[in-house]
């Protein structure tokens, strides 16, 4: 969906055929998310469908130019001005993992953490790497483009660290309370988040 | 770019001792029952060149490895060597002295002295190390222009904000000619903005060839350094290595 309203607000800019749209989509997102040209072309399809773009004859060399119709553009002024939709949040398999994790006896969730912080750490050190200086990334719309699509990714991964800790820290303190009362370790139910992510990703 | 200078260390710098080498280190504070283990047996090396993160909760012994690792504390145990001298042995004089010229130190209380303005205290540390006043008063003024300070440098600790007193305690910590740098979440004050800028002064102090720790609970801080620790209860329990890494082809430890 995100890709889709994304090619249709480039093409608010100018009419293009499907090739350099995809080359400005990169251009603009620092290939941060990469697409290929067959999903840019069927995309294209689907907003002509839906009477949001046109479609030219082809050129001599076969090109086909697209523009957007006003209630493409229409569309695409509402995508830019509207909060994101948290209706059907993205399937999150790291929170998806741990939960589990964290109710089987298959691995121990703690090792599971430790790994996936080891690594979300150098990817989050990669990333970092690339960022430009201050002074590139004012450059020109593009470069600054790039630079606010890798610090979106180092948000991100730095969420998903600082969560990571959370969740050991969490499972640690329940670990110790456990200890200090054995009472309470009567088995819990697993609780219904857990059984409906299961259903939904079956 | 910075990689390179891990990657293609040339043969002279390899046969330089590291600025850092904790071998098997270990700190216990206080006696019998009140006794707090605080690092229990902690290796790690620094290159020239090469900047380490500490990431850790609360109380795992981040500040006390950086302690040692500057010759401010002595461990209970094992051996610190900075620039290949072993401190172990040594009085706190003479740790001292091995500190001054090669060590800079930021730390996390800032301790900055309060009769002094932001530019003698950045300047005290040269000063120290035998440098002439006037000398060390421009490039401690240098320093505090680095770190975004030109309007404070005739002000005085409490006349300045948490932030700024902060990037005061960072120049004086990165002023001169250091082999090591020793910074205990030297960030913890400031906003993202300048917090990133402080992370690229370092890492072009380290691409300069310096050798670097940072302490920091926040990771888009230490994913600046090319290699991250992380301590739990006086150990480290998992290091993600340097860029290109042979680790790295087989994944987590
Ligand atoms: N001078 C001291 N005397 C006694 N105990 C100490 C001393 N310094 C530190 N400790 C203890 O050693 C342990 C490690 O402390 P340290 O200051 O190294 O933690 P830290 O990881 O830096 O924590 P923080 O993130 O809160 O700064 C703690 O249990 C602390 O209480
Ligand atoms: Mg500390």
């Amino acid at each position: 969906m995100s890709v889709r309203m994304a090619l249709l607000a480039i093409l608010c800019d100018s009419p293009q055929h499907g090739y350099e749209l995809r080359g400005e989509f990169e251009a603009r997102t620092g290939s941060v998310w990469p697409l290929n040209v067959g999903q840019v072309y069927s995309t294209l399809q689907r907003l002509e469908r839906d009477g949001l773009v046109t479609a030219a004859a082809p050129t001599s060399d076969g090109h086909v130019i697209h523009d957007v119709t006003n209630a493409g553009r229409a569309a695409a002024t509402a995508w830019f001005t509207d909060p994101i939709d948290r209706t059907s949040p993205p399937r999150d398999e790291l929170a998806m993992k741990l939960s589990l994790a964290a109710a089987t006896d298959l691995v121990d969730v703690r090792d599971v953490i430790a790994r996936q912080r080891v690594s979300s750490m150098r990817a989050l050190r990669d990333v970092t790497r690339l960022k430009p200086s201050d002074d590139e990334s004012f450059a020109d719309a593009e470069a600054m483009g790039w630079s606010l699509a890798l610090e979106s990714m180092v948000f991100q991964t730095e969420a998903e660290i600082r969560w990571l800790d959370h969740v050991e820290s969490r499972l640690l303190t329940q670990a110790s309370r456990r200890r200090e009362s054995p009472a309470r370790r009567a088995a819990k139910p697993v609780p219904e988040r857990v059984v409906n992510l299961v259903e939904e990703n079956r | 770019m910075s990689t390179q200078a891990i990657t293609e260390r040339s043969p002279s710098v390899i046969a330089t001792p590291p600025p850092l080498e904790l071998l098997d280190v270990s700190k216990v504070y206080g006696e019998a029952q009140l006794a707090v283990q605080a690092l229990r047996g902690v290796t790690l090396t620094v290159h020239e060149g090469e900047f380490v993160a500490v990431m850790g909760p609360s109380g795992s012994g981040k500040s006390t490895l950086l302690q040692l690792a500057g010759g401010v504390e002595s461990p209970s145990a094992g051996c610190v060597s900075i620039c290949g001298r072993a401190l172990v042995g040594q009085s706190s004089a003479a740790r001292a002295q091995a500190r001054l010229g090669a060590v800079g130190y930021v730390f996390q209380a800032l301790n900055l002295v309060s009769s002094l303005t932001a530019k003698e205290n950045v300047a005290l540390p040269l000063e120290l190390a035998g440098e002439k006043t006037k000398r060390a008063y421009r490039l401690a003024t240098e320093a505090l222009i680095e770190v975004g300070l030109e309007s404070s440098v005739d002000k005085f600790p409490e006349e300045m904000s948490g932030g700024q007193q902060q990037r005061v305690a960072i120049a004086r910590g990165l002023i001169g000619d250091r082999k090591l740098i020793l910074a205990d979440e030297p960030t913890g004050a400031l906003d993202s903005v300048s917090g990133e800028a402080v992370l690229r002064l370092l890492r072009a102090k380290v691409d300069a060839g310096a050798a670097a720790i940072l302490v920091t609970h926040d990771a888009r801080h230490a994913a600046w350094a090319d290699r991250t620790v992380f301590l739990r209860d006086g150990l480290i329990i998992d290091d993600t290595g340097g860029p290109g890494d042979p680790r790295d082809l087989l994944g987590p430890l």
